[in-house]
């Protein structure tokens, strides 16, 4: 007998067991099940849930790689040391640092995920393999391994779970994870010294022989919240060789990622396109501001007011955001006409975040999940719209 | 005054199977059946008992909520045996035809000099009413009301449907009486819509509106149709009739007989040679497939595809149908199922699924979920196969958390289980969208009334 039938026969001899979900979880990973309709129509089309959340994780997998090239290079580049962004070198300082983070965040989550499944009586539910992935791309390098585990914890448990699981959930998990790292442990989320690997002197016996305190690992949104100058090229911010968190860096990948995701029909390209025009509208606002003399270089806004209005769309969290997380189909809003709202408001909200709070730079993550509370508001009034119209065809009737 | 229906919105599934425009006569049942289900709603009373001599057209049971509703034995015979299953709820009602066929004789009439109440009253003593149902909640019309407007489709989008404008050929006399019998039921139109593409023998018929319609599945479900003509708005009754029956109310009215004569397709990958038959409603599955269908386990459906219900050999052809469908069951394991590149099957998506690449192509679907049943997360998908203006997610977690208000509020009255049938099809978390949707109309039908 091949492996088809052993697993369909232990499947069967196993039926009333209360782990039955866990082992489910694994055999359908392998096998789609053998179920049929016996409801309604008669055929379905191809589509799962895990395909859909398999075509995310894909888009990921460039952004992850290339995190990695680009933590060893940032780390060799901080310390003083040059070596070629594609090499061996920076890559293998990635994986030691990069690949942890991802193993942690699915082993925890999915651990918490087939706990839930069992407790409940339910099958495992795919949403957590995309966040698994999103969680490890949207932290500091250098993140000790424990503090993720706990935020993952908190994240997959009261970020999903006790709403019911996925599909459920208020807030997106991955940012509800990010968020909390970000408020319990402000210190190793935020500051100039934790997003280049080996740059944190809390880090260390990593860094040999170089001085903790010589190493400048802050990323752009950090420089410029201070007033700083902008130390990189357009083109830099563009293709990604910038400190940040693991995956957010390349905007050129995070587009082509947007892309394939539009192209699969799987990520909203409504919310995508109108995030970026409200970012822009924003962006425009506060040059316009700037050069109307309204602000002047003395303000501490000056330096963000004045970042060209396109720029923001390449430094920070934002690309990565606005294609990944901003585009979560059960947290964002399920209208098309919401989604239009509801983008343009996350770009809009992401950007002025951004430069009035200096405290976090990172508008993006607060701006997403604002708008996530807010989704269900914008979904009501545009279904209030669908049903005040029937209403009126009735009173024209009537009347 | 015609008004033309054109939709974007939706999805043809092309499968292969057609039925090829030929027909033969199918061997003849000996046993017909009835099923009180598939009258939704209806708590069937019996007329007579088992071992009782029938004529085609005589009543086997009646309406308990309104005994002047009769439904009709298709042949004469014996009623043979009555299947009862939980609470004593009467299943199944067999009877075993005649050698030669007696049918009832109802008088010939003539629908023009007949006013709203004898055509009513004729209709419901023939049995002939129950071909007429009523949009809100899909149920077979309930004969005290007066519909605003009727709607026959004549066009059949779903997938490997039978072809009205083939198998109504020659039918314009019955089908003229039939509509002009419908005209006197109501203040309103008869609306009839017709394929834009062909010439249906339904154009050049008189006391009714005609539509041409062209776009993808359901711009034939007649829902679609009520929603671009006359939407129905709170309070409101329409009546929808299948053409296939209105050709049994037209022969009703020419010759005092009830003929549950029709032609239906027999279709399907898993038919060997697709074509159509003429048979009774009722009659016995194994007489419409038996010999005709490739071996394996195989998946009998009597209607479409999409809205059809399941049936072994010992099952019969509904009540409503004209199609008969055989796909192959999709009772197997497909290894990595879930993120190998997808060829063979539909898509509405390019998720590693090709479906696109090939607009023409015609597949052979099986039974397969290709799925686990999950939680609505992706959203903006039902919009694309929907054609009405209604949110078809919101409306169905509303069916789904009972909230009557809601449910009226966002257009229940306007739908049947039908017009989810694409959404379903599509539906990513395996949701049963039909199922959900008629226990939303039950309960509406129950608490609103």
């Amino acid at each position: 007998m091949g492996l088809k039938q052993n697993l369909h026969k232990f499947k069967e001899q196993n039926k009333d067991k209360k782990w039955l979900p866990a082992f489910s979880a694994i055999h359908t990973f392998l096998y789609t099940p053998n179920e049929t309709t016996h409801s309604g129509g008669h055929v379905r089309g191809a589509d799962d849930l895990k395909r859909t959340m398999n075509m995310v994780v894909l888009a990921l997998v460039p952004c992850l790689i290339f995190g990695m090239f680009n933590t060893g290079f940032q780390h060799y580049a901080a310390i003083g040391e040059s070596v070629d962004f594609l090499s061996m070198d920076a890559f293998l300082v990635g994986l030691t640092k990069v690949l942890p983070l991802v193993i942690v965040s699915y082993v925890v989550g999915l651990g918490v995920e087939f706990i839930f499944a069992i407790i409940k009586g339910h099958e495992v539910e795919e949403g957590y393999l995309v966040t698994g992935m999103l969680v490890p791309l949207i932290v500091p390098v250098d993140i000790p391994l424990w503090m993720l585990a706990v935020a993952v914890i908190f994240g997959v448990v009261i970020g999903k779970e006790v709403f019911g699981g996925t599909g459920m959930n208020i807030l997106n998990p991955a940012l509800t994870i990010r968020a909390f790292l970000f408020f319990a442990y402000p210190t190793w989320m935020s500051g100039d010294k934790v997003w280049v690997h080996g740059a944190d002197p809390r880090v260390q016996n990593l860094v040999e022989g170089a001085t903790p305190d010589a190493i400048s690992g802050e990323t752009i949104m950090g420089a410029l919240a201070q007033g700083k100058e902008m130390a990189y090229t357009v083109s830099d911010m563009f293709f990604g060789f910038i400190p940040g968190s693991v995956g957010e860096t390349s905007t050129l990948l995070i587009l082509l990622a947007g892309l394939f995701l539009i192209f699969t029909k799987i990520g909203s390209w409504r919310i995508m396109l109108s995030s970026v025009v409200g970012a822009l509208v924003m962006g425009l606002i506060f040059n316009g501001v700037v050069s109307a003399g309204w602000i002047t270089e003395t303000s501490k806004f000056y330096s963000l007011m004045s970042t060209e209005f396109w720029h923001h769309l390449l430094i920070g969290g934002f690309a990565f955001g606005v294609v990944f997380m901003a585009t979560d189909p059960v947290t964002a809003s399920q209208t098309t006409k919401g989604k239009w709202i509801y983008g343009f408001l996350i770009g809009f909200i992401s950007i002025m975040i951004r430069v009035f709070n200096p405290a976090y730079p990172e508008g993006v993550m607060l701006a997403i999940l604002l708008m996530n509370v807010f989704a269900p508001t914008i979904d009501h009034y545009v279904v209030q719209g669908n049903v005040k119209r029937r209403l009126k065809r009735l009173k024209a009737k009537t009347a | 005054m015609s008004q033309d229906i054109k939709i974007k919105k939706g999805l043809d599934i092309k499968l292969k199977g057609k039925a090829e425009k030929v027909t033969e006569t199918s061997v003849s049942s000996n046993v017909y059946t009835l099923k009180p289900e598939d009258f939704h709603s209806i708590i069937p009373k019996l007329s007579v008992k088992v071992g009782a001599k029938l004529k085609a057209g005589e009543a086997v049971f009646f309406n308990k909520a309104n005994e002047d509703m009769k439904f009709p034995s298709p042949v004469s015979g014996e009623l043979v045996d009555i299947i009862r299953g939980e609470k004593r709820k009467i299943l199944e009602l067999k009877i075993e035809a005649d050698s030669t066929q007696e049918f009832v004789d109802f008088g010939v009439k003539n629908p023009k000099e007949m006013n709203g109440e004898e055509i009513k009253a004729h209709l419901l003593a023939s049995g002939c009413w129950p071909f007429i149902k009523q949009r809100p909640y899909d149920v077979v019309a309930d004969a005290a009301n007066s519909p605003k407007a009727i709607f026959v489709s004549a066009y059949a989008s779903a997938p490997l449907a039978a072809n009205y404008n083939y198998v109504l050929d020659g039918k314009d006399k019955e089908l003229q009486a039939a509509v002009t019998a419908l005209s006197k039921l109501t203040s309103g139109d008869v609306h009839v819509s017709v394929g834009k593409k062909g010439k249906s023998p339904l154009e050049g018929l008189d006391n009714c509106t005609i539509h041409k319609v062209s776009g993808p599945h359901p711009v034939g479900n007649v829902g679609t149709q009520i929603a671009k003509i006359n939407p129905i708005n709170k309070g409101e009754i329409v009546w929808t009739v299948t053409p296939q029956d209105l050709v049994i109310i037209g022969e009703l009215l020419l010759t005092g007989k009830f003929n549950a004569e029709r032609t239906i397709a027999l279709a399907g990958a898993s038919v060997k040679d697709p074509k159509y038959y003429t048979t009774k409603i009722g009659a016995n599955m194994a007489s419409i497939v038996e010999g005709k269908i490739k071996d394996g386990n195989q998946r009998i459906i009597s209607g479409n595809v999409l809205t059809g219900k399941a049936q072994d050999l010992k099952g019969a052809l509904g009540f409503y149908d004209n199609v008969v469908t055989v796909i192959p069951e999709g009772d197997d394991y497909e290894f990595f199922g879930w993120t190998m590149p997808v060829f063979k099957k539909i898509s509405t998506t390019r998720a590693l699924t090709f479906s696109w690449l090939s607009p023409k192509k015609k597949y052979n679907l099986n039974t397969n979920t290709n799925g686990e049943h999950r939680a609505f997360v992706v959203t903006g998908q039902y919009e694309e196969v929907f054609p009405l203006d209604i949110f078809p997610m919101q409306i169905l977690k509303a069916c789904m958390y009972k909230d009557l208000d809601e449910m009226e509020a966002l257009g229940m009255y306007e739908v049947a289980p039908e017009d989810f049938a694409l959404t379903e099809f599509v539906c990513i978390s395996k949701q049963p969208h039909q199922e959900i949707i008629r226990k939303g109309l039950d309960l509406m039908l129950k608490e609103i009334g």
